[in-house]
């Protein structure tokens, strides 16, 4: 199998994360839980990535980090976990559905909500974010990159309206983490959550939320947390705030092997791979008779103004359905992508593609340039072969 | 060359049942796989079970008397790209 849908999950994972993982099934216990040796190990461990992750993403401490099983639980838990009835919210057409569900639910409870628009390269409308700014706006909530065109948000200046305005920045970081450089405190992000199975290597059910210093957000859930057993109240400091109930401490044992890759071979130099490889593809696939391209590839054109770029390159073929495009690449050619609306269903209204979706091709430091050739070539041959 | 073909396209509430629909096809020797949810059926993403108007003609009492839960059941063309024997041998894998 050729992968090429590390947008979904990165595959394969690096020798660090394996080895971690099975070194945590076979020493780890119950972080949280007593003071032995194997409930140490396991907060030891805990602590360590922790750790690992706040620097990463220059946290102020490693408190502010708390584990979730995915980038949806930490969405979850910081939309549901900071606005309430009569806030006004302001959040994109670029994003997935883990920000849009958790939105209009609480739309339902009375929070007001206006979606800023994309334009046909699936730019977000600055412009439209700034104006949509009401008294009672409380916060913004945007993807760092869209999961669809790949196109990286500026977060720049998505920073600087929610400065000016007194506004909470909400970033979800699902297809950046461990991919581009994020500082919380230079760019200003009160809440940031990411995943830890994607750009950051580890096994899935791992991830997490980042939390500013001096803002606290309701818990989704309460219960177990190891301290304070006599109070009736979840205790409130972070991280136990948010991290109710034993932790996985198995699978952030292998995300922490994630992190380590990561500092091994260094985050510029993974990403430098993974953005030539995906630009290598994009040129081979660009000029191919029928390839429809959805996305801001400017920057990979070598042209000045145009957006930053993650490994992702969605297209389609002729007029075929993206899951046909998707099972015969599989079925013909062995190579995985993903087919359909990416969970991303306005992104795909905007871009014209909300009826046969999009195949989508996702890159990573693990494919080879021989890999990227037999997609462009494959790409090719359905084309041609859709042509007659 | 391109050629369509009409496969009997079985769809899911949820992937548990699709998941669910293969282990009981498989189990009882009746051809089909899973192929990602055609976008003419229902925008979005998903798992689909498809099989030739054939097979579902031959098994559909079977599959309904099974208790396998599925959405409904679509005539959907497909592009296939091999002749006919070998797309008949790559969706039979029993």
């Amino acid at each position: 199998m050729i992968y090429f849908d590390n947008a979904a999950t990165s595959f394969p994972k690096p020798p660090e994360t394996k080895e971690a993982l099975l070194a945590a099934l076979e020493s780890l216990g119950n972080p949280g839980r007593g003071a032995y040796m194997a409930a140490l190990a396991a907060d030891r461990t805990l602590y360590r990535v922790r750790k690992q992750l706040a620097d990463l993403f220059h946290a102020e401490d490693p408190s502010r980090i708390a584990f979730a099983q995915n980038t949806t639980q930490a969405l979850n838990t910081a939309i549901c976990g900071i606005l309430n009835p009569e806030d006004h919210v302001i959040t994109t057409m670029a994003e997935h559905n883990s920000v849009l569900r958790p939105l209009y639910r609480l739309e339902q409870q009375g929070v007001e909500l206006t979606i800023v628009p994309v334009d046909t390269a699936g730019r977000i409308d600055m412009a439209a974010m700034e104006r949509a700014v009401r008294k009672n706006t409380r916060a913004i909530v945007v993807t760092h990159a869209s999961n669809v065109t790949g196109n990286v948000t500026d977060l720049r200046e998505v920073s600087r309206i929610a400065q000016a305005h007194g506004l909470l920045l909400i970033v979800d970081a699902a297809q950046t983490a461990g991919i581009l450089p994020i500082d919380v405190q230079s760019q200003h992000i009160d809440i940031l959550c990411f995943p830890g199975h994607k750009g950051l290597c580890g096994p899935q059910g791992t991830g997490g939320i980042y939390v500013r210093r001096g803002l606290s957000l309701r818990p989704l859930l309460v219960g177990g947390s190891g301290v304070h057993s006599f109070d009736r109240e979840h205790p409130k400091e972070m991280p136990t705030a948010l991290e109710a109930g034993t932790q996985n401490a198995h699978g952030i044992a292998g995300l922490g092997g994630g992190l380590s890759f990561l500092s091994r071979v260094g985050m510029g130099a993974v990403r430098a791979r993974e953005e030539a490889l995906a630009r290598r593809f994009y040129l081979g696939v660009r000029d191919i008779p029928g390839v429809t391209l959805y996305g801001d590839f400017g920057a990979w054109e070598g042209a000045e103004g145009h957006c930053e770029r993650v490994a992702t390159v969605s297209l389609n073929i002729g007029d075929l359905d993206s899951a046909e495009t998707a099972d015969l690449l599989s079925e013909q050619h062995g190579i995985a992508v993903r087919a359909g609306a990416h969970c991303a269903p306005l992104m795909h209204k905007a871009l014209g593609t909300g009826a046969r979706g999009m195949a989508r091709f996702s890159f990573s430091y693990f494919n080879t340039e021989a890999e990227i050739d037999a997609g462009i070539l494959a790409v090719g041959k359905i084309a041609e072969a859709v042509r007659i | 060359m391109r050629t369509k073909e009409t496969f009997a396209v079985y769809v899911f509430d949820t992937t548990t049942d699709a998941l669910a629909m293969e282990a009981w096809c498989r189990e009882h020797g009746v051809p089909g796989r899973l192929i990602p949810l055609p976008q003419e059926i229902s925008a979005g993403c998903g798992l689909a079970f498809r099989m030739t108007p054939q097979d579902d003609e031959k098994y559909r009492s079977a599959l309904e008397a099974s208790g396998r839960k599925f959405a409904g059941v679509h005539s959907v063309q497909q592009f296939v790209l091999r002749d006919q024997g070998e797309e008949r041998k790559r969706d039979d894998y029993s």
